[in-house]
């Protein structure tokens, strides 16, 4: 366990480094989020359809996303990718830990660092000049703090499923990136889930993706009552496992035919 | 050999190098396709739920979701060079453009013709030709014409745009990743009519990132319908002509970047 723990530490320190690129994207996402809220604003106040979420509950979703914007994989650990690319992952076989469980912590903080340093700052301005409220009680707050480190688990089993993926498309960059789209559409983060067509709930509840995003927000939001936070949690484990399962089986195969670029 | 067939022969290099890895080319291609095609998803998802905007159709959206798109993926595909242009800059590589004696604008233009952007591209085409059949117009002659003079201008303003972002990297080394937020969101941002944004918004839009003018103004125009605004048919006719003087005022400042540039020697 300790060898996974310090991959995750020493990856998560070389992460935080990149502190000019975090201030880039903080400019970027506050444009984006305000831009995104007066357009659904407007869609909302302008017509006489009723929204299935009130104003201030859409800005505050707004808001999570784009702190939390980090969180969803639409990129793949580039280091694995070269390892992959290059026949360097040889080596990586010879660790004494067990790969998958490797890879996962080194996911872990490729997910974590850049979250962290990217959502407090956003939250803090949002906050403060956007609108953006606190959690709708404390039960909320708290609901939505356990459905998020469960989200933390599955996206970073997700993630893994797209970095194994590498092993069989080495130039699959389109395919990632059709992926990454896709996710983050269904996620609710481009536009939020509630506002979707009536027939297409059921089917966005039934993928992963609504439960890295969507779920979480709706609890934080009060879309959804603090006591659903066990259902949601249900529902992340279970895609948890059968994606975990899934990777390991992709990951073995992978290993199997693996053949070892360069020399 | 002038400028143009230059730039022509740095295209087919490109282009030639590309299908090298043509698997490669179609699984991209095929990713920003459905990438831009689930961008439009979510404007239809929202005038299903809400029926209109403002008083603007679903169709009317579309006709300015189309021209920006289009005029992007003009620019977006040749903006590859400067995207570079920092690393160029830090190693000291831009030295080796200045020795030639071509433009530096056309050499990094050429460096790479971007084929998958090929699919915002044909998204953005597809989209055009369904909002003009939907909005069951009579295209007149100088419809038409005003549709490809905004789009083009368009095209100009986001050329003139990575243009001004590389020119930043003079100073800073780096070129700026703020102004992503203005390319990509001014995309966004674009496709909606004015009216549903702030005051301070709108004039960002029409004064410093004027892209208000190369779509908003001329679709005000070519769908005939009054500004709340208050602008005038002959200003929302000639407002794509803004786009080009965005275009030259960045070619001016990038000289006065490269009049600033000394080689990091490295």
């Amino acid at each position: 366990m300790k060898g996974y723990w310090s991959t995750m530490r020493a990856r998560f320190l070389t992460l935080l480094q990149y502190r000019a690129a975090a201030v880039a994207g903080l400019f970027c996402q506050t444009f984006f989020g305000l831009v995104m809220i007066m357009i659904y604003s407007a869609f909302i106040s302008s017509s006489k359809a009723p929204s299935p979420m009130s104003l201030p509950q859409m800005i505050t979703y707004i808001w999570l996303g784009q702190a939390l914007f980090q969180l969803l994989p639409w990129g793949i650990d580039g280091d694995i990718a070269t390892l992959i690319r290059g026949g360097n992952v040889a080596y990586e076989l010879l660790r004494p830990l067990d790969l998958y469980g490797y890879w996962y912590a080194r996911t872990l903080a490729q997910r974590t660092a850049p979250t962290l340093l990217r959502s407090v700052p956003m939250v803090i301005i949002a906050m403060l000049c956007f609108g953006m409220r606190p959690p709708e009680s404390l039960a909320a707050g708290a609901a939505f703090a356990l459905a998020l480190l469960g989200a933390l688990l599955l996206t970073c089993a997700l993630n893994m499923i797209m970095v194994i993926s590498m092993m069989w498309t080495l130039t699959g960059e389109g395919m990632i990136y059709l992926i990454g789209t896709v996710a983050m559409f269904c996620s609710g983060i481009v536009l939020p889930l509630p506002l979707f067509p009536d027939w297409a709930q059921p089917v966005l509840r039934a993928l992963p993706f609504s439960a890295v995003y969507d779920a979480p927000f709706r609890l934080y939001t009060g879309l959804l009552p603090p006591e659903a936070v066990i259902g949601i949690l249900a529902r992340q484990f279970v895609w948890i496992v059968v994606l975990v399962f899934f990777g390991r089986l992709l990951l073995a195969r992978g290993c199997r035919k693996l053949v070892v670029q360069g020399g | 050999m002038n400028s143009f067939r230059l730039y022509y022969r740095y295209l087919a290099i490109s282009i030639r190098g590309q299908m090298q890895y043509r698997a490669s080319f179609l699984t991209q291609t095929l990713g920003t396709l459905a990438a831009t095609g689930i961008e439009f998803l979510s404007i239809w998802a929202l005038f299903h739920r809400f029926g209109t905007l403002h008083g603007w159709t679903l169709p009317e959206v579309a006709l300015m979701y189309g021209m920006v798109n289009v005029a992007f993926s003009l620019t977006d595909a040749m903006s590859r060079g400067f995207d570079a242009f920092g690393r160029m800059v830090r190693t000291g590589d831009f030295d080796r453009l200045l020795l030639r004696p071509r433009s530096t604008v056309l050499q990094l233009a050429g460096q790479e013709l971007t084929m998958r952007r090929i699919g915002r591209f044909s998204q953005g085409i597809v989209v055009l030709i369904w909002a003009m059949h939907q909005l069951q117009m009579s295209w007149s002659f100088l419809q038409i014409g005003l549709l490809v003079a905004a789009t083009l201008g368009g095209a100009c303003f986001f050329f003139g745009l990575i243009v001004l972002q590389a020119t930043t990297a003079f100073w800073t080394v780096e070129s700026l990743e703020m102004f992503n937020a203005f390319t990509y969101g001014g995309v966004y941002a674009s496709q909606y009519p004015m009216t549903i944004y702030r005051g301070w918004f709108r004039r960002l839009m029409t004064y410093v990132i004027p892209l208000a003018t190369v779509t908003y103004f001329p679709a005000l125009a070519i769908l005939g319908r009054p500004d709340p605004l208050g602008t005038r048919l002959l200003f929302q006719c000639l407002s794509p002509l803004i786009g080009v003087a965005f275009l030259l005022i960045a070619f001016q400042v990038w000289k006065i970047g490269v009049r600033h540039y000394c080689s990091t020697g490295s």
